[in-house]
């Protein structure tokens, strides 16, 4: 089974607990409930958190899943550098982001998940993971096949080969292909 | 539409009626509190929310009664077992109990999501009558107390207090924020990259399931539910609702009384929950029950053989075993195929070497000395997959693919056993065998045992009893070379056998369309061990190739499951 990558299970949850979050922050907002300011945040960070956990990270070993579509987000995320790569930031991040939760009932299951996923997120932190992102390969056979037909041949078939490749002096105009080398009549 | 319904009409069947009690129970349940008399009251405290919850709860209670069965393995076993007259298409509805389990849990997900929203809308719109912000009925209602001669209808006690607070101090505020709580950790960590990668994350979470079954219990303990009583004289809403500071006053209308509904979900579950316990307590005792090694092989390419005999121990052909080494670790079941057939005295198991499981075990028992036996083993099992209704069938297809030959090695030399004792409980009269796979290396034992079958067959003048069709999916052109360099051969130049390898994957079309023309009138089994996508394409073709005509072939489609 191999060594178990904690930050897959932490990827799981905190988009799970940033669409509870969310799911709680739009029932507070609906309903007008008392202190709906808390469930406004809710939604806020529900969206963040959903942006930010939605592309997965590349597995150490073994061959990693996308989320559908998620190749945009990738390179969002991964324009935050050494932020977004470092679990550690993410563990403290969301065990920031989890206490306004706890202020009023309907964001309280969102916050209380996010706080999980904060702590499998050191888990996985302090086992020395780090998220990586998942791009498409590029495969360097392609490159090999476009440098072949890059510059097609000028002259038709058949070719001699290029010193060869020489018009008759006595006849410059009649010759079908241009000269590659300057040609003087044999003396 | 016919083949359609030849091959998946009683799944489907099962998927209408499941669905159907789901969508009554809703139903009814959501009309019983929106219209019930009883709740007048109450409804008037919450409005809809009040049956958005409820409704929900009772699709909760069945699904949670369903959850448990389809993981109770030997129950299922049990059940096939005695199935056995009731045709096997009742019975192959029985390898899809994950399948099912998954569908359930996705419901539970659902219904828990409605459900926990309307309690949080609920919990609110009390709170808020209780501090008077509604009309005077809902704050008179919200103000009635648990005396002499009153009883309480809104759950918040004190205007000076949250819903949070309220939440965490009821015995359903508790338990529901837990029981919801452990019901995402094991959703979460049950989505397939987990599960496939990372198997024990997945399933020790998933025992989380203990705190889940045991906070339902208790989740409607606390009666919070509550509805108008009858009372003598009787106190008729429609004449008092309007006027409730008369309440106690007039003859009329004397104050409502209520009460909290019986909890009922015990009820629903308390039956899998004692079938599940059994279903533990039988899997302890099989670790418990002694096992001996017959004999340990290692095989070349890290296969490990192991003959393995307990007392009492039954098998039928492609069954597997859940193996349990408590020097590895005591509480992971691994299952595998037996490769060994019924007539035999032992049952035998091949390993490969894939993962820290199989690793652990292969190197422990390369350190052991000459003849000593094995580490000790629990043996959980057997149990049935669709592979046992091989011989029901007039004709058999058989498709392994990769690691997937497994149970057929079983099936093979069943069929061997059997023609030497011309048993007459073999029905077949012609079976189909494809293999597929990517390098024969790791299956060398395979091809080993393949071509013990073929002498002996050609021996009895049966040779056209089994057709195989090897498929090597994984090769190159030095290897086509070698191939056409040892064409005249009488054999092949990968496996020793004398039927030659196949290169590429194999056409379907083109082999459906001929065992067709050669069973013009039978019905064929299909049996399939390997990936998902080759079952989906070979069950499309098994509608495709199948007649509605029931004189015709019919093809049937079984998967093992791994």
């Amino acid at each position: 089974m191999g060594k178990i990558e904690w930050a897959m299970w932490a990827n799981e949850q905190a988009l799970a607990a940033g669409l509870i979050l969310l799911t709680g922050g739009i029932v507070g907002v609906a309903g007008q409930f008392r202190d709906w300011e808390f469930a406004a945040y809710g939604v806020a960070a529900g969206v963040f958190i959903c942006f930010l956990e939605y592309p997965r990270g590349m597995r150490n070993k073994g061959t990693s899943v996308e989320r559908t579509g998620q190749y945009c987000l990738t390179v969002c995320v991964k324009a935050f550098g050494p932020v977004t790569r470092n679990y550690y930031v993410r563990a403290g991040l969301h065990a920031a982001l989890c206490v306004p939760g706890a202020f009023i009932l309907p964001t309280v299951l969102g916050c209380v998940c996010l706080a999980i996923a904060s702590i499998i997120y050191l888990v996985a932190a302090i086992r020395g993971e780090q998220w990586l992102p998942i791009l498409p390969k590029k495969t360097e056979k392609r490159v090999e096949m476009g440098k072949s037909i890059a510059y097609p041949p000028q002259n038709p078939p058949p070719r001699p080969p290029p010193e060869l490749r020489r018009k008759r002096a006595e006849d410059l105009e009649g010759a079908a292909y241009v000269n590659p080398i300057a040609v003087t009549a044999n003396e | 539409m016919g083949n359609w319904i030849i091959n998946h009409g009683l799944s489907a069947l099962i998927l209408v009626v499941w669905m159907a009690i789901n969508i009554f129970l809703f139903v009814y349940f959501y009309f019983f509190y929106d219209l019930g008399d009883q709740f007048f009251y109450t409804r008037h405290l919450l409005g809809a929310a009040l049956a958005w919850a409820r409704a929900p709860a009772a699709v909760l209670n069945f699904n949670c009664l369903l959850i448990l069965l389809p993981v109770c393995r030997n129950l299922l076993s049990l059940l096939r077992g005695s199935f056995m007259c009731c045709g096997r298409s009742m019975r192959k509805q029985l390898d899809k109990n994950l399948t099912f389990h998954k569908l359930v849990a996705y419901m539970i997900g659902l219904m828990t999501a409605v459900h926990t929203v309307a309690h949080l809308l609920n919990l609110e719109w009390y709170n808020n009558s209780r501090r008077g912000l509604y009309d005077t009925l809902s704050t008179t209602l919200s103000s009635l107390e648990d005396t002499d001669n009153g009883t309480y209808l809104n759950p918040v006690r004190s205007a000076s207090i949250t819903p949070t607070h309220v939440a965490f101090t009821t015995i359903a505020g508790i338990t529901g924020v837990i029981i919801t709580l452990s019901l995402i950790l094991i959703i979460t960590s049950s989505m397939e990259v987990i599960r496939r990668s990372y198997f024990e994350v997945f399933w020790y979470t998933h025992h989380l399931f203990i705190i889940f079954f045991t906070g339902l219990v208790i989740h409607g303990a606390g009666r919070i539910v509550r509805s108008q009583t009858t009372t003598d004289p009787p106190h008729n809403f429609t004449i008092c609702k309007d006027r409730p500071q008369d309440w106690g006053r007039i003859a009329a209308c004397p104050i409502p009384q209520f009460a909290g509904g019986f909890p009922q979900t015990w009820m629903w579950v308390i039956g899998p929950m004692i079938l599940y316990l059994f279903e533990r307590v039988l899997r302890f005792i099989r670790y418990m029950q002694a096992v001996r090694y017959r004999k340990i092989v290692i095989r070349p390419s890290k296969v490990l053989e192991l003959q393995l005999v307990k007392a009492g121990f039954k098998m039928e052909v492609g069954q597997y075993v859940f193996l349990n080494c408590p020097s590895i670790s005591q509480l992971e079941w691994h299952p595998f195929t037996m490769t060994s057939a019924p007539e035999e005295d032992f049952f035998s198991v091949h390993i490969r070497s894939v993962g820290d499981w199989t690793q652990k075990l292969i190197s422990m028992v390369e350190q052991l000395p000459d003849g000593a036996q094995g580490p000790k083993m629990g043996v959980d099992g057997p149990f049935g997959t669709a592979s046992e209704d091989v011989f029901d069938y007039e004709v058999s297809m058989l498709v392994g693919a990769g690691i997937g030959v497994t149970p057929f090695a079983s099936i093979m030399k069943s069929i061997w056993y059997k023609f030497k004792e011309s048993n007459p409980k073999l029905r077949t009269r012609k079976i189909y065998f494809y293999w597929l796979c990517r390098e024969t290396h790791a299956f060398e034992w395979f091809a080993d045992l393949l071509q013990v079958l073929e002498k002996e067959m050609e021996e009895r003048g049966m040779g056209d009893f089994l057709t195989y069709k090897l498929y090597l999916t994984g090769w190159d052109h030095s290897h086509a070379a070698h191939v056409m360099v040892h064409f005249d051969e009488d054999t092949d130049v990968v496996t020793g056998l004398k039927q030659k390898t196949h290169y590429g994957r194999p056409n379907w079309d083109k082999e459906f369309e001929e065992i067709r023309k050669e069973n013009p009138t039978s019905v064929v089994g299909t049996f399939l061990c390997g990936p998902l996508a080759l079952a989906k394409t070979l069950e499309k073709k098994c509608v495709k190739y199948s007649d509605v005509d029931p004189r015709k072939t019919k093809f049937y489609f079984n998967k093992e499951n791994f």
